[in-house]
């Protein structure tokens, strides 16, 4: 494979930085955020917007993440727009970082927020290139690096390392991100009322008792479903379905997460016992359990869908919601057994992006209604869920 | 929903002449419609009175009408064609105007006509301010708080709901004149009272001001089925206050967060839902307080618009050819997205570079006018650049301009004091951007600048970037390795990759270094600093891109792979500017089309966002790129066509042609050297003995004192002028000595090389323009345009008539005969203009252009023959003979061409014509008879001229005696007659009722109580000199203000008088170029 050296800034202040790939194409920009060294799965997302949402979505766990468009940290970093407790990605690599940030809301520079996480990030790199790669050849694992205190960087050991990482297929990497202990959502401090809310409709607070097993949960899932009217209770992905049972909810919530669906036997069996019993509703990774429960299979995708404009067919109404997504794993549209349908596809590629039981009241989706980042296109999932509850 | 079968027949309106705020973005769109639409199997009828855009070639519709659109003519169309759907939302302003008259007036009704994309309702919801304010409440969103008065009383009632600052906006003054912003009840009062005066119906908008607020818009799209996406985002650089049309913008939004975007795209989605737009484009515009993020909304338009065309250039997503299918019935998620082939157009473009539009004015045509930048659009272009950050794409975009900036250069009155500097960075301007540099070089702070400008700092501290990096060069250390070529200084190496990726151009380094830019490339070259090319392909590279469609970066990968066709690369026309617009992208177009047709692979490269050129359907590869000699080679270099055409795109290929030919390059076609013997005064006066033709006497001079004897020898009036000048730029007719020697001393800098052309003005002499092919061995004539006005006004600004209507068949016999000669001496391969005056039997050749003119499209469609399609194969090596093209067309018709000023923009400046071209547009009128052609090509013009009512008439001494008979003429047609005293006394003897009103500061009623009383209906004004200019202008700008047709030539009066004659004779009639052609 060849190497593809990018051209680089003459900073002198600026640490060397190199992103190795495990087919030994190597990038090299100027570091910004932490110092040090990372491996994880290199990935792209194309949303335009929302870089601090995508730093702190703990689905990203395991990869480092490449945003495609150019220009990050123009608008800096707040305490609002976070997704969980902090930056999740193992490594961040943009073409030009904007070291000023603008923006009424910003507290902080994107610098300062990743440095402060100890997340590395790269920029100065030609991030199309790194992109088009990524698309032809498939995602692929990769080590990302700073130079150390002589200036130095051994870039071929980085391409070793990259070749070495295990991967994510077939790691539990949910058991990084789950919370230790169960606690009600509306005693976290990140509960606080959302100045963006989107729902038009006040809600009855509080009328649906939902559990959301947390598998590396967004918080705008759950703030989502506080406006609804849910009150949740968020529990470690290992709780079993009798545990949750025991609790009496209205509804259960089988959240997003990181990397592959198929080592989590426990939740899989988790899920197939909650069947049927109580209302259930899947996102992502959620969604893919909730798939391979009813017998489905899962399978890796070539490069994935991160990004906030995916089209989805929604067969009942006909509609196109522009969605955001973000997963490397997908449920095989031909496995789904004939107790459920298909309610949404990708039209881009045809993949399957929603099912809904035909006894049970279960359904899922692959996408994120909740957005952030994103549009808000399919909040009414939210909604269906509070029907589905109410019924 | 598939697509419709219960309608076959779709009409479609353009936008007219070009004109400030309508530009050949309509062109573009228009096109696209009438492609899609054609596609899908419609037969589609086409109104526009604009012939130089590509949508009125009459392939492009089945039936296309060349006439004026307004609500009568267009329901001639809708009579005789009975098309069963109108698609309003393509053709700007222009075409929804008419269409919503058409609609309330019942004619579609009448002839069951159904409006398609967006219905009646929708449109008066989002244009009337009442309905959309009412609207927007409803949805639950923020509007500017606003109320109109009609009274002092009803103004101060207002205030104190709307609150200060406020913004005061008198009703239909001319560019907007006596509004203001008043900060206190004082300012208020005093600015309620003017604007109350001074509009013509004493009505006053009052809104909250938002000024300083950050200013977006969305590019939004709704299709049959309610599915909504965003197709742009665009965030202007100037905060509001400046009209969109007039600022910087960028693409995508830079500075807001996903929540702040996403609230934006929810309330964008609520707004299009709400107005009630079935489908199609929409745009619109919102202002967010920098302090709270509070935001609200601006307003709305339920059309495609210049951001439409922005938008889909920046992201690849062609929003027209989208919309058009969408409003016969087809849904998004059915139609496939052309650039990845495999993916829907349900989705929306998410872009990974960064994109910036520029505006170019053209103030220097309009001395005398305020130049500060307000919310009225007062730019004639504007030029699109792409890159891989904000720096690289800002600088791109400077140096598409094509003003003299090479990037982001010191401005030359960086030294200006303090103060003056800062009314610079507060009063938006022309070259703010350039002030905020010497700002930032001062040392003055973000903030500052800030606090003046309300440019967000990020955008600023982007700027700061570049000017960090200048100053950081070390350059006597590093200038050795620039100039001997010691390349290995790692440095150095370094110092010049920044400098790229930052966007500086060969040229700023050349500056900088003070070498010269043929040096820096070659070093440049030898250390491999070669650009990088990136395809736009509206989805980040998440999919392969089909559709060739390029820009460079400085970056490591270089994605585009040449093909081992036969190539022929086309230069483009960059930026709209007065002089150089539709005409030649209509021409650049043409080439491509040929071209492919001959099997050649064609690359565009262009910087214009606007037009069809730069639509990646247009040719088989698109560069969108700046026109210069350093981008251009890069391209070269890369592609290497064999053969590069330069004679299409106006003066801006033209510059480059000599350099690029020294490079290396093959320019196909008339040689440079010939191209060069036309333009040089010496090597042409050379041409022209050898041939003996005759030109008005001339000479050139340095100084005024070489001038003023030249000019007592050649006789006054002379004209004069700078040597290499487009458009007729700072060309004057003098009359004495005094306003020559001005001239010479302060209007131009005359050099050696660069002498004052001075020639002999010849009065009264008949203009004549010929446009002519050639392959070198047969040259053929495709129209002689005798002007209407006399010699001395601009060829751009005359109304000319094809065929001629005064000359004799020698004459004519005899131009030809000039025009073969010329051709042969100059070596034309391809097109050719040449300028003849005709005095006293005699012909004088003006000028030759060996290229594409500007009258290239108007002659086509008059003759029926394709002239620049030929051309561009004729120079790939093709003979006439072989393209069927040797025998001359003499139409059985006229086809009139008439100018469109923009003079209703520029309250203050000179409206008279003369040899500097002030038009914006043209438009056609075609007629069996030439006094009908005239009228239809008034009416497309926007003035209708007045079949009955009152004429005044005040002319000079020396049209005293040919008035005479236009006048008579006008009181036959039953004309009331106004005159002051001096034309009176002579309409009195000549026998004819003469109201007399006094010439202005000699008493009451002058001809303004008239205007104002709305009791003059025609104005014949003839120019007397300076003493009177302010008089004149006056009634000029009072005409204009009230929509009076205004004539102020003879000719021009005659022509107008014997139209009217027509007129009252018949209602005009409408015909298919198709039939006219047959």
């Amino acid at each position: 494979m060849g190497q593809i050296r990018d051209r680089t800034l003459l900073q002198e202040d600026n640490m060397k930085a190199i992103l190795a790939l495990s087919d030994g194409t190597v990038f090299e920009g100027q570091q910004f955020g932490a110092t040090g060294e990372t491996v994880g799965e290199v990935v792209f997302n194309t949303s335009m917007t929302g870089y601090q949402e995508v730093l702190t979505d703990p689905s990203y766990k395991g990869q480092i993440v490449t945003m495609t468009y150019p220009l990050i940290g123009n608008y800096g970093c707040n305490e609002a727009d976070i997704e969980s407790i902090g930056p999740q990605v193992e490594g961040f690599v943009v073409r030009e970082y904007s070291a000023y940030h603008s923006n009424w809301r910003s507290k902080w520079s994107l610098d300062t927020y990743l440095s402060e996480n100890g997340i590395i990030g790269i920029q100065n790199i030609d991030t199309r290139a790194l992109t088009r790669r990524l698309r032809v050849h498939g995602v692929m694992n990769g080590c990302l690096a700073t130079e150390d205190a002589d200036g130095n960087i051994d870039v071929a050991s980085l391409v070793e390392k990259a070749q070495s990482w295990h991967g994510l297929v077939g790691w539990d990497l949910v058991q990084r991100v789950t919370c230790p202990n169960p606690y009600a959502w509306n005693q976290h401090p990140s509960s606080s009322t959302d100045d963006f809310s989107t729902n038009q409709i006040p809600s009855e607070n509080g009328k649906y008792r939902v559990v959301a097993m947390d598998f590396g949960i967004k918080y705008n899932i759950l703030r989502q479903l506080t406006e609804h009217g849910c009150e949740v209770q968020v529990v470690p992905a290992k709780t079993t379905a009798e545990e949750i049972l025991a609790a009496e909810p209205d509804g259960v919530f089988l959240s997003n997460g990181p990397g592959d669906p198929e080592p989590l036997d426990y939740a899989i069996k988790t899920v197939q016992e909650l069947l049927g019993k109580k209302p259930v509703f899947g996102i992502c990774l959620g969604h893919q359990l909730m798939g391979l429960a009813l017998g489905g299979k899962t399978y890796k995708l070539k490069f994935g869908h991160r990004g906030a404009n995916q089209p989805v067919k929604h067969f009942e109404t006909d509609q196109v919601e522009i969605t955001s997504q973000n997963h490397g794993f997908c449920v095989d549209i031909d496995s789904m057994p004939n107790t459920v349908d298909i309610t949404h596809i990708n039209l881009n590629d045809d993949t399957l992006e929603g099912i809904q039981h035909r006894e049970y009241p279960a359904f899922s989706v692959q996408y994120h209604p909740e957005a952030s980042p994103g549009p808000h296109d399919a909040s009414y999932l939210f909604s269906r869920f509070t029907q589905m509850m109410g019924e | 929903m598939p697509k419709r079968t219960d309608i076959e027949k779709i009409l479609i309106i353009g936008s007219g002449a070009i004109i400030i705020g309508q530009a050949c973005e309509f062109d573009y769109s228009g096109t696209q419609a009438c492609k899609a639409l054609k596609e899908e199997g419609y037969q589609i009828v086409l109104v526009n009175s604009n012939p130089a855009t590509i949508m009125t070639d009459p392939d492009f519709a089945d039936r296309t009408y060349v006439e004026p659109i307004t609500a009568d003519t267009v329901e001639l169309v809708i009579e005789k064609e009975r098309p069963h759907a109108l698609l309003p939302t393509l053709g700007g302003q222009t075409a929804l105007n008419v269409s919503v008259e058409l609609a309330e007036s019942g004619v579609l009704e009448k002839y069951d006509v159904e409006l398609i994309g967006a219905k009646l309702p929708a449109i008066q919801k989002a244009e009337d301010r009442a309905l959309f304010k009412q609207a927007m409440v409803k949805i639950g969103l923020e509007v500017p708080k606003s109320g109109i008065a009609h009274t002092s009383a009803e103004a101060i009632a207002l205030i104190d709901e709307i609150g200060f600052p406020a913004i005061i906006r008198p009703a239909f003054t001319l560019g907007g004149t006596g509004g203001g912003i008043a900060y206190n009840i004082e300012e208020y009062q005093k600015m309620v009272s003017t604007g109350l005066s001074l509009s013509p119906i004493s009505e006053l908008l009052i809104e909250e001001s938002v000024i300083g607020w950050k200013e977006f818009e969305l590019e939004v799209m709704r299709d049959g089925a309610d599915n909504v996406v965003i197709i742009c985002s665009i965030e202007n650089v100037d905060p509001m206050g400046v009209h969109t049309g007039d600022s910087i913008t960028v693409a995508p939004i830079q500075t807001l967060t996903d929540k702040e975007y996403q609230l934006m795209r929810d309330s964008a989605i609520k707004i299009i839902r709400e107005i009630g737009v079935d489908t199609g484009g929409s745009n619109i515009q919102f202002a967010v307080d920098p302090k709270t993020g509070k935001q609200v909304v601006i307003e709305m338009n339920p059309r495609v618009s210049r951001s439409s065309a922005l938008a889909s250039k920046a992201t690849g997503f062609p929003i027209a050819k989208i919309a058009a299918k969408l409003a016969v019935g087809y849904n998004l998620d059915e139609i496939p997205n052309d650039i990845t082939a495999e993916t829907p157009a349900c989705f929306e473009p998410t872009i990974d570079y960064v994109v910036v539009k520029i505006p170019r004015w053209a103030f220097e045509k309009f001395q005398g006018t305020d130049e500060t930048l307000t919310t009225q659009m007062k730019s004639v272009g504007e030029a699109m650049s792409i890159g891989g950050t904000f720096k690289e794409a800002l600088q791109k975009g400077l140096r598409s301009l094509e003003t003299g900036w090479s990037g982001y250069d010191n401005h030359p009155l960086e030294e200006i004091p303090l103060s003056e500097l800062s009314s610079k960075l507060t009063i938006p301007n022309v070259e703010r951007i350039f002030y905020i540099k010497s700002a930032l070089k001062r040392g003055m702070s973000i903030d500052d600048i800030y606090s003046y400008t309300h440019i967000d700092p990020f955008f600023l501290y982007n700027l700061q970037e570049i000017v960090d990096f200048e100053k950081s060069i070390n350059i006597p250390q590093t200038r050795p390795f620039l100039e001997n070529g010691n390349h290995a200084d790692t440095e150095f190496v370094s110092i010049m990759r920044q400098a790229k990726q930052l966007g500086f151009s060969d040229r700023q380094l050349s500056d900088i270094y003070d070498v010269p830019e043929t040096q820096v490339r070659e070093t440049r070259k030898n250390i491999g600093l070669e650009p990088t090319y990136k395809t736009v392909d509206t989805c980040a590279a998440e999919f392969e891109a089909e559709t060739p469609y390029y820009y460079s970066t400085c970056s490591s990968e270089d994605e585009v792979r040449p093909t081992d066709k036969e190539k022929i690369m086309i230069l483009g026309g960059g930026p709209n500017r007065i002089g150089q617009g539709i005409e030649f992208d209509y021409c650049c177009v043409h080439a491509a089309m040929a071209l492919k047709t001959d099997g050649y692979e064609t690359i565009m490269v262009n910087s214009n966002p606007e037009t069809v050129s730069t639509d990646y359907d247009t040719s088989d590869r698109l560069y969108f790129e700046p026109l210069t000699c350093e981008d251009v080679l890069n391209i070269y270099d890369k592609e290497k066509p064999i053969g590069v055409i330069v004679q299409f795109g106006g003066q801006t290929p033209l510059n480059l042609a000599m350099a690029l030919k020294e490079a290396g390059v093959p320019i196909i076609g008339t040689s440079p050297e010939d191209i060069a013997r036309s333009e040089n005064r010496q090597l042409f006066k050379e041409v022209l003995d050898e041939i003996g033709l005759m030109q008005p006497p001339n000479s050139t001079a340095t100084s005024s004192e070489e001038a003023i004897p030249i000019a007592s020898s050649l006789g006054y009036p002379v004209i004069v002028r700078p040597s290499f000048v487009l458009g007729g730029r700072a060309m004057q007719i003098v009359y004495d000595e005094k306003p020559l020697q001005e001239y010479m001393d302060t209007a131009v800098k005359a050099s050696p090389e660069h002498p004052v052309l001075i020639d002999k003005y010849l009065e009264e002499a008949i203009e004549v323009d010929v446009d002519a092919i050639s392959d070198g061995h047969l040259t053929v004539i495709g129209g002689i345009m005798e002007h209407i006005e006399e010699a001395g006004v601009h060829s751009g600004d005359s109304d000319c008539v094809l065929p001629p209507y005064t000359l004799v068949d020698e004459q004519i016999d005899q131009l030809k005969e000039y025009t073969y000669a010329l051709a042969k001496a100059l070596n034309v391969r391809g097109l050719m203009n040449v300028q003849y005056a005709i005095k006293n039997e005699e012909i004088y050749v003006l000028e030759v252009n060996p290229r594409a003119s500007r009258t290239v499209p108007f002659v086509s469609k008059a003759i029926g023959v394709p002239l620049a399609k030929l051309a561009a194969r004729v120079m790939a090596g093709k003979t006439l003979d072989t393209l069927g093209f040797t025998t001359e067309i003499e139409p059985p018709y006229f086809s009139v061409k008439a100018p469109v000023f923009p003079f209703n923009r520029f309250p203050g400046a000179n409206s008279r014509l003369g040899p500097e071209m002030k038009s914006t547009g043209e438009v056609m009128g075609i007629d069996n008879d030439v006094s009908r052609a005239f009228a239809k090509a008034q009416k497309a013009c926007g003035y209708t001229l007045p079949l009955k009512g009152h004429a005044f008439i005040s002319v000079r001494n020396k049209d005293k005696r040919s008035v005479i008979f236009i006048a008579k003429k006008l009181t036959d047609m039953g004309f009331k007659l106004i005159a002051t005293h001096g034309t009176a006394k002579v309409l009195l003897r000549n026998g004819m009722d003469v109201q007399l009103v006094y010439s202005i500061g000699k008493g009451r009623p002058t001809i303004h109580d008239y205007i104002k009383n709305h009791a003059v209906d025609l104005i014949i004004n003839t120019p007397t000199g300076d003493i009177h200019r302010s008089n004149e202008l006056l009634i000029r700008q009072m005409a204009i203000e009230h929509d009076i047709p205004i004539f102020s030539t003879i000719p021009g009066a005659a022509a107008a008088v014997n139209a009217i004659d027509a007129l009252q004779r018949g209602e005009i009639s409408v015909t298919p170029l198709q039939d006219y052609h047959k």
